[in-house]
């Protein structure tokens, strides 16, 4: 069953096209990836199945249209993490964290002991029980993304949609980032989208990878056969090399012999 | 898991803590019981605390004062203490939460053009002698508060209309915009009726030195449902922290948030400023102190900014009316003079974003 269902979404900003005529399914469970060169729309594509971003075209989630749903109805559906999530100055940690419970207390009531408990779940599976009074400004950027990922976690939904979770990370963060979602996708059966840059990681970590140019989808499939040299070469405009070290897939920018 | 980590774990973060809030009533007590000691009449000091417990009820207790010492601290001390203190507080927690809507540090209770329009309101009624400050009947609150909340609402559809819908930069804008154009008719009805012009100035400088029951009875229903609101708000308003996009992402709907507190806090704001005139810079002083002291989160700082702007401007009254004795500095004119410079030390540490 069809866990998340875009149907002929189209974007625009003045004149420039940013997704023409995108339709996609994700089935439950899965986690996809959407890779592509920068502007093509991958962030765009994103918050609009999230439904923080009109456009025309329709956005399902199982058969609800998203347009139909509130905005907290929707938050307990699906939870997103942006590029670059907002910091607030001087926040705690625990403070930061059980903002993600909001889409279940009521607009003028305060947390209860459920919210509390899973909050307090989440910090220690994450491991950031200590953090938990530090504020969020003084965190370091692999501690900073677990607390975001928290977040996400409380809202307790069945979606995520994280976009592109592993920038500005360093190479063991980013594969710790990868593998907490991955631990956490398989405990409570969730299903995953992201955006990413690192295609090696998207072809690592992903069920599916869906591959958007200049607005819309140029191949989808699984990781090794959309991860293809020519293709990628073609649409990246760079030399890419695409390996297979024990089972996974690498991709490999190439320096040009001419210089 | 440790004992201590689950009794640390059980609580909700960023709560406000119990002895916290007893320091800010500690505080609204000492500067209002100080203010309502000292005075030009030199009433016995111990005489007034006779006289207030022989108030509570089942306590009888003779004060020894005289008619004229008891009216004095009954009918002139009292209200302008409690009027005071109503102003404070909804001056610092409007200036609170318009802070937090518009996530800048530097917004105040007037950004939206309140103070332009309650000037022009009161400027109108002085000249044209249907006020004199004084009184039940008397049209400068009236005219002062509705220019006050016309201002709003003229701010509020002009941004609107400008695309303050995606970013509320927009009403920020409108905001200036509304208050110069209504500055520049009260500074011309002004100069046209030069003759009333101290009566504008000394209403503009604020004073709460006509302040009487009437006045407290008038502010009170307004300041008291204005702080309601946005204490009801203070965790939708942390919410709100994340910006627009993320709060509606976990649920909020944000423009409604903003517009609820936004009205409650002009409408106490006005409702403020029709009773004393234009106090400056409580409203950013006073919420500022206490992130400083006691955490950013709006469940902190909402709060405590009631009872600290209240103390805050109790104290700041008793200066005003001391200093000088028996003449008296308005009450506008020592906020700014302790506002401006902290003002300047707001911006020059807003690297530390106290929002």
């Amino acid at each position: 069953m069809n866990h998340c269902l875009v149907q002929n979404v189209r974007v625009s900003a003045g004149r420039k096209v940013l997704l023409d005529d995108v339709s996609l399914s994700v089935p439950r469970g899965e986690w996809l990836s959407i890779v592509g060169p920068n502007g093509a729309g991958k962030s765009t594509l994103l918050s609009v199945m999230a439904g923080l971003r009109s456009s025309s075209g329709s956005v399902y989630l199982g058969d609800i249209d998203i347009a139909d749903m509130t905005p907290r109805q929707r938050a307990q559906h699906l939870a997103y993490l942006p590029q670059h999530p907002e910091v607030p100055p001087g926040i705690s940690v625990g403070g930061y964290v059980l903002i993600g419970r909001n889409p279940y207390i009521p607009l003028l009531g305060t947390e209860g002991q459920r919210d509390i408990e899973i909050l307090n779940e989440v910090l220690e599976q994450l491991s950031l029980q200590d953090f938990r009074d530090r504020t969020l400004d003084s965190l370091s950027g692999g501690e900073l993304q677990r607390c975001h990922l928290a977040r996400v976690l409380v809202q307790d939904t069945p979606l995520i949609f994280l976009d592109e979770p592993t920038t500005a990370l360093d190479l063991g963060h980013q594969q710790q980032t990868l593998d907490l979602v991955c631990e956490i996708r398989n405990q409570r059966e969730l299903t995953v989208v992201m955006t990413m840059h690192d295609l090696s990681l998207a072809g690592q970590y992903s069920d599916r990878i869906i591959l958007l140019s200049e607005g819309q989808i140029a191949s989808e499939g699984k990781p090794e056969d959309v991860l293809d040299p020519d293709r990628l070469s073609g649409l990246y405009g760079a030399r890419i090399k695409v390996m297979k070290v024990d089972s996974d897939i690498v991709i490999i920018p190439t320096r040009s012999q001419e210089l | 898991m440790s004992k201590a980590a689950t009794s640390s774990g059980l609580r909700t973060p960023e709560r406000l803590r119990a002895s916290v809030i007893l320091v800010g009533a500690f505080a609204c007590i000492l500067a209002m019981g100080t203010s309502l000691a000292i005075g030009p009449a030199g009433i016995n000091k111990t005489a007034i605390l006779r006289e207030l417990i022989d108030r509570l009820p089942f306590i009888e207790m003779e004060s020894g004062l005289s008619p004229i010492h008891k009216s004095v601290i009954w009918e002139v001390r009292l209200p302008r203490i409690l009027l005071g203190g109503l102003v404070g507080g909804t001056l610092a927690v409007s200036g609170a939460s318009y802070q937090a809507v518009f996530r800048n540090p530097l917004a105040d209770p007037y950004l939206l053009g309140a103070a332009a329009g309650a000037g022009l309101g009161a400027t109108v009624a002085i000249v044209t002698g249907s006020g004199d400050g004084i009184g039940a009947f008397d049209l400068v609150p009236v005219l002062a508060f509705l220019g006050a909340m016309g201002a709003v609402i003229m701010t509020y559809f002009l941004g609107y209309s400008s695309g303050a819908r995606r970013s509320p930069s927009a009403l920020l804008l409108a905001g200036v915009a509304v208050a110069a154009f209504l500055t520049a008719i009260q500074t011309f009805i002004q100069q046209q009726n030069v003759e009333s012009i101290r009566q504008v100035y000394s209403w503009i400088l604020g004073r709460l030195n006509t302040s009487s029951w009437t006045e407290v009875k008038l502010l009170a229903p307004y300041a008291f449902l204005a702080i309601l609101v946005m204490l009801l708000s203070r965790r939708a308003l942390d919410v709100m922290r994340l910006g627009d996009t993320e709060a509606s992402s976990v649920g909020l709907r944000p423009q409604i948030v903003r517009f609820s507190v936004i009205a409650a806090a002009s409408l106490g704001t006005a409702a403020s400023v029709s009773v004393s005139g234009l106090i400056a810079f409580v409203g950013i002083i006073v919420p500022h102190v206490v992130r400083l002291l006691a955490g950013t989160s709006n469940r902190i700082v909402l709060p405590l900014s009631v009872l600290f702007g209240s103390a805050f401007l109790a104290f700041v009254d008793l200066l005003g009316r001391t200093l000088v004795s028996p003449a008296e500095i308005p009450i506008g004119v020592i906020t700014a003079f302790c506002g401006a410079p902290f003002f300047v030390l707001v911006l020059r540490t807003s690297q530390k974003a106290l929002t």
